[in-house]
């Protein structure tokens, strides 16, 4: 079996995380899942960073014993290296920012699909504004309606409020 | 119903179609590995004399680009702040994850000290290997967080985590400022040049480059630490 060129297997796979990612950030309807996809794209977009400053003829940008100056062998642009490694770090921060939302969200509506988690939503917007939440956006309001939802008034808030 | 979702999947299968080759052709006409950028060269030639550092990726994130890294720690630190905030606090009488078995206490006590040597070694040889202060932080975040798995009801000193997060993040501004009051830029390296201490490769080199990947390094563990005993200390009763 022929393989292909190293170079062409890893732009590949860079490629391939991305659309990976971003096509489980579209179909996903788990908000865990949808994370995930994230870190994916993540991932490949990191991997091709590293890609675009990297040669098969260079050595790691590290001057050690053997290679006194820099200029006796060719070594990759440490540009790309040190910009992924702020983007990984970013990543992670956002990662635990992100699982911490995720995790308020499931304390609150136990649930982490997408499609419930809005109707959800849905209901006690439209419970907190004093509407049906059947009703269509053309319906006029009822005559008692605040501008301040009814969970702020009277201190009552349906559910999530128990903090 | 089934109907409507095969016909979601058939579209979400064109859609990852379309957008494979899409990044494929966009990818097809980049020419990678001969740079366009012509800054990379250049820093390899004149970092080794300029910051003293072997590791080129090091001066780079150090020297050349010391404020980007400041403000990484910046966003680094409200991440962490912003997870707290919206994790909250848990009540003082919820109930905990019991304990673990013997094998795993043991052998998060005995992973403890050597994880802590692993990463305070990354740390302080990030100039001469690869490694730095990001690297070695994660690890120290680890070895803090190992025996907290293994024994969920051990409480977590926050106060020493905060003490050690802001004493770290001033040295960093601390160090920057000395080489500003030096006649320098802002986190320009001082005593950089390899004749002045140490000699390139060497643990003792880089002037002021590893005392700041020092100071990254305790700043991203105590981060990461009390980031995961936050999550980790969430009311397990849903």
């Amino acid at each position: 079996m022929m393989l292909p060129d190293p170079g062409t297997t890893l732009y590949a796979g860079a490629f391939g995380l991305i659309v990976i990612g971003i096509v489980g950030l579209v179909i996903s309807k788990n908000l865990y899942r949808i994370l995930l996809a994230l870190v994916i794209a993540e991932a490949g977009a990191n991997m091709l960073l590293v890609l675009a400053g990297f040669r098969f003829d260079a050595i790691a940008p590290i001057i050690t014993g053997a290679f006194a100056t820099a200029q006796s062998v060719p070594m990759v642009d440490p540009v790309p290296q040190a910009m992924v490694l702020t983007a990984i770090v970013i990543g992670v921060g956002i990662q635990a920012l992100a699982l911490s939302l995720i995790m308020q969200v499931y304390r609150t509506y136990g649930t982490l699909d997408m499609r419930e988690i809005s109707r959800k939503l849905d209901r006690d917007m439209a419970g907190s504004a004093g509407v049906s939440p059947s009703s269509s956006e053309e319906e006029p309001a009822p005559q008692s309606l605040s501008p301040l939802p009814d969970a702020l008034l009277n201190k009552t808030g349906k559910e999530g409020a128990d903090a | 119903m089934v109907e409507r979702k095969s016909i979601r999947d058939f579209a979400a299968l064109l859609f990852a179609l379309g957008l494979a080759f899409l990044l494929l052709v966009l990818g097809g006409q980049f020419v990678f590995g001969s740079a366009p950028m012509l800054i990379g060269q250049e820093i390899l030639k004149s970092a080794p004399a300029e910051t003293g550092a072997a590791n080129i990726v090091t001066s780079v994130v150090l020297g050349y680009r010391g404020i980007d890294t400041l403000v990484e720690i910046a966003i680094l630190f409200s991440a962490a702040t912003a997870a707290g905030l919206v994790l909250g606090k848990r009540r003082e009488n919820a109930r905990r994850d019991p304990d673990g078995g013997f094998i795993l206490k043991a052998s998060a006590d005995l992973l403890f000290p050597f994880l802590l040597m692993v990463g305070f070694y990354i740390i302080l040889h990030g100039h001469v290997t690869p490694g730095g202060g990001f690297q070695g932080g994660v690890i120290l975040a680890a070895a803090f967080f190992i025996p907290l798995l293994a024994r969920p009801s051990r409480k977590v000193n926050h106060a020493g985590i905060i003490v050690i997060e802001g004493l770290s993040g001033a040295a960093f501004i601390i160090i920057g400022l000395v080489s500003l009051f030096q006649g320098k830029e802002f986190l320009q390296p001082l005593l950089a040049n390899s004749l002045e201490i140490g000699t390139l490769g060497n643990l003792i080199s880089a002037g002021t480059l590893p005392l700041l990947y020092l100071a990254v390094g305790l700043k991203v563990g105590a981060e990461l630490a009390g980031l995961l005993a936050h999550i980790a200390d969430v009311e397990a009763d849903l």
